[in-house]
């Protein structure tokens, strides 16, 4: 049996702080197979992010290390490859759309000129080409009058705009795989459905996998076909989809299933989880939810004998990070 | 077409806090019809009211002009026509020190939090700016307030002498509320303020936001694109396309009986939280070209894309009328 085609096994990054240097992923494995969806959610600061760098060889090099692990791309290892290398990868194997498009996109240059620049570097094609090709890809995002507005700066483009600019150029190569940190946060919901409509297509016509990080459980529940959440820099659970929201098996996931505000009806006080996100560096001992968790014992402060928490797999392919797996039956949304 | 009409009328009849009559925007661009530059409207003949503790949830089209009106309510952008008040005072016409004084009673929350956080600043320095520019504190007290802001905001005080770059996405988003929620402002625009952020810290800032809004009258204008935090966080909400506000009313009766064809797309286009269920939801798809602001359709903007479109549409821009139930819109289905 061949591997999926990108693997992300028991990666460990370490950032350089005040305090020395601090684990912020620990151990996070999933795998993405070809023209497969798989949604990263989880708490604001939990490291999807950092995870999606890390694929892309993106991490700031003097105040990060990866310290264990191996991400594969087509059975390729990523981690460690020289520089020179990644960037042949980047944006033809393997591309991103970021989470903060203002900040990823060169002010100086039109946006145009920026997609074609990343055609030309891997395509190899004539300038008026990769222009053409600019267009059209403008335009399969829903840029109005792209032969006119790809001559625009970033500044002239409203949010959304410049995040159709970023994913025009994620797509301009036809990559293996996307990483999506947040692309349709700054969209309205009809350009958003068009948007995974797009990416839908792609999936079909290419295979192209894609990763998708969200804090939309709608936008998960819409396009993708596992997901994997994550807490304070680990996997606490992984499943089909269908099984995250008919029961999820993380107390982590049900609260953040029941705390989402309703479409059809205003509700009271929004539900939240109690406490705050543990900083890096000082994490709970044993399960590191477990000042939050609302279903905590005693055993769950002590962890697993080595004081952690392992994550345990499931009948049915799924994974959860909760001692109590076994008797817990956690709500889900209906 | 009538200028300046208002968007419903502000609670128990209380003067507005702030006013917005017959706002338009307009940018200079490049590239235009044949290469030539050409002018954007980007806002065209917007008009609102927000009373003191209301929520006016600004809604729509990626690009219709939202963060645009907010800009220019706070003079971040200069309105090209129309008038901005706030408690009363025209704000437009300010210069100087009126207008800082002004800009400390509005601000503004970031879709994107990199620009409000200066990057070589530790964060209290960034949350403690805004105090030192209008009041003066003694040491301690700048660091109680500082440290009161992050709790406010469900932060750490331990985080307060680290730098932006460390912090996710969603911590500098609390960071940017934590520095405009400093002064006590009267009118805060938040600008796609929580949509970096996982469900549960969402929630804890849109309670924070209704918690600040009872204790200080806070009013907001609250800009999203997602419906369902409008749905909870606004009393009223207005719906932007191509600049211009298309509908407007009270919360529940936009929601439950939408009356412009484009606010029904919208609302039919919010992805259910739920696989099977949206699997099989109907969405309305709105096919046709998406209009350019720089080159509007003529007659009604949305009639490039809208499923009930009409013969006169294409030539007759509808004017604003009453919606049942409640609000305003723009539609000619409302003007037989
Ligand atoms: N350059 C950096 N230096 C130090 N710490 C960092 C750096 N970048 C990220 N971190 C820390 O790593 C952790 C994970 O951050 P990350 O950006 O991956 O979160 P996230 O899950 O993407 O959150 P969000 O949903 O808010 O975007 C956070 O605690 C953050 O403070
Ligand atoms: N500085 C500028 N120069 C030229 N055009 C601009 C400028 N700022 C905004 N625009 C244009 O004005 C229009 C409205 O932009 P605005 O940012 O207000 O939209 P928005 O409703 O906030 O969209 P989004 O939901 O995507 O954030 C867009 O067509 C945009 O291209
Ligand atoms: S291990 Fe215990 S504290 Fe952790 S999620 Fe499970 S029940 Fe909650
Ligand atoms: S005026 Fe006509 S085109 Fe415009 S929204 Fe109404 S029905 Fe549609
Ligand atoms: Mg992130
Ligand atoms: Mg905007």
């Amino acid at each position: 049996m061949t591997e999926p085609l990108l693997v992300v096994d028991g990666l460990e990054v370490q950032f350089a702080t005040e305090d020395g240097w601090v684990t912020v992923l620990d151990k996070v494995s999933f795998s993405v197979e070809r023209g497969e969806t798989v949604g990263l959610v989880g708490e604001s600061g939990s490291g999807k992010t950092v995870t999606s760098l890390s694929i892309l060889g993106l991490l700031p090099r003097e105040s990060s290390r990866v310290t264990a692990g191996s991400i594969r791309l087509d059975g390729v290892e990523l981690v460690g490859m020289p520089k020179h290398k990644l960037e042949l990868l980047r944006g033809d194997e393997i591309s991103m759309i970021f989470q903060e498009p203002m900040t990823s996109l060169d002010p100086a240059f039109r946006v145009g000129d920026q997609i074609a620049e990343v055609v030309r570097r891997h395509r190899g094609c004539s300038r008026r080409q990769a222009w053409a090709r600019a267009v059209e890809v403008l335009t399969t995002v829903g840029i109005p009058h792209a032969e006119t507005r790809a001559r625009s700066y970033p500044h002239e483009f409203s949010g959304g705009m410049r995040q159709r600019v970023m994913i025009a150029m994620a797509l301009s190569c036809e990559p293996k795989v996307i990483i999506a940190d947040e692309p349709t946060t700054a969209l309205d919901v009809t350009i958003q459905a068009q948007v995974l409509d797009l990416l839908r297509a792609m999936r079909d016509e290419f295979g192209t996998a894609v990763v998708f990080v969200t804090h939309d459980l709608g936008v998960v529940a819409d396009i993708c076909d596992r997901a994997v959440v994550m807490y304070a820099g680990q996997v606490v659970e992984q499943a089909q989809i269908d099984d995250l929201y008919d029961r999820p098996r993380h107390p982590y996931t049900e609260a953040l299933l029941s705390a989402m505000p309703q479409l059809t009806a205003r509700s009271g006080r929004l539900a939240t989880i109690p406490g705050a996100t543990p900083p890096a560096g000082s994490m709970p001992t044993g399960c590191r939810f477990h000042p939050r968790c609302a279903h905590v014992v005693d055993e769950c402060r002590e962890g697993d004998r080595d004081g952690r928490v392992a994550a345990r797999t499931l009948d049915g392919g799924g994974l959860s990070r909760c001692l109590r797996v076994g008797d817990l039956v956690l709500k889900g949304s209906a | 077409m009538g200028t300046g009409e208002l968007v419903g009328s502000t609670p128990a009849g209380s003067a507005p806090v702030s006013e917005v009559v017959g706002l338009d925007v307009e940018f200079k661009i490049r590239g235009g019809l044949l290469g030539k530059g050409g002018t954007l409207r980007a806002v065209r003949d917007v008009g609102f009211e927000i009373g003191e503790r209301e929520t006016l949830g600004l809604v729509g089209e990626s690009g219709s002009g939202k963060s645009t009106t907010g800009r220019a309510m706070l003079r971040l952008v200069e309105p090209t026509r129309g008038i901005v008040r706030l408690d009363g005072e025209d704000v437009t016409a300010l210069k100087g020190q009126e207008l800082r004084a002004a800009r400390r009673r509005m601000q503004m929350v970031f879709q994107d939090p990199y620009s409000s956080l200066d990057p070589s600043m530790v964060i209290a320095e960034s949350i403690a700016e805004p105090l030192d520019t209008h009041d003066s504190l003694s040491r301690a007290e700048r660091q109680k307030r500082v440290e009161d802001l992050l709790d406010h905001v469900g932060l750490s005080k331990r985080y307060a002498q680290r730098y932006p770059y460390e912090f996710s996405g969603g911590q500098r988003q609390r960071l940017a509320i934590a520095r405009a929620i400093a002064l006590n402002p009267r009118l805060l625009v938040c600008d796609e303020a929580v949509s970096a952020l996982d469900v549960s810290t969402q929630n804890q800032i849109l309670n924070l936001l209704e918690d600040l809004q009872e204790e200080f009258g806070l009013s907001y204008l609250f800009i999203a694109h997602d419906l369902a935090v409008v749905r909870h966080i606004a009393h009223r909400v207005a719906v932007m396309y191509l600049g211009e506000i298309v509908e407007t009313g009270p919360t529940d009766r936009l929601f439950d009986k939408p009356a412009h064809p484009y606010t029904e797309a919208l609302l039919s286009a919010v992805p259910v939280p739920n696989p099977r269920r949206q699997r099989t939801r109907e969405r309305i798809i709105l096919s046709g070209e998406v209009p350019d602001a720089a080159n509007p359709p003529p007659g009604c903007a949305f009639h490039t894309r809208c499923p009930h479109v009409m013969e006169i549409c294409r030539s007759v821009a509808p004017p604003s009328v009453e919606a049942p139930g409640g609000g305003t819109v723009r539609c000619h289905l409302h003007t037989s």
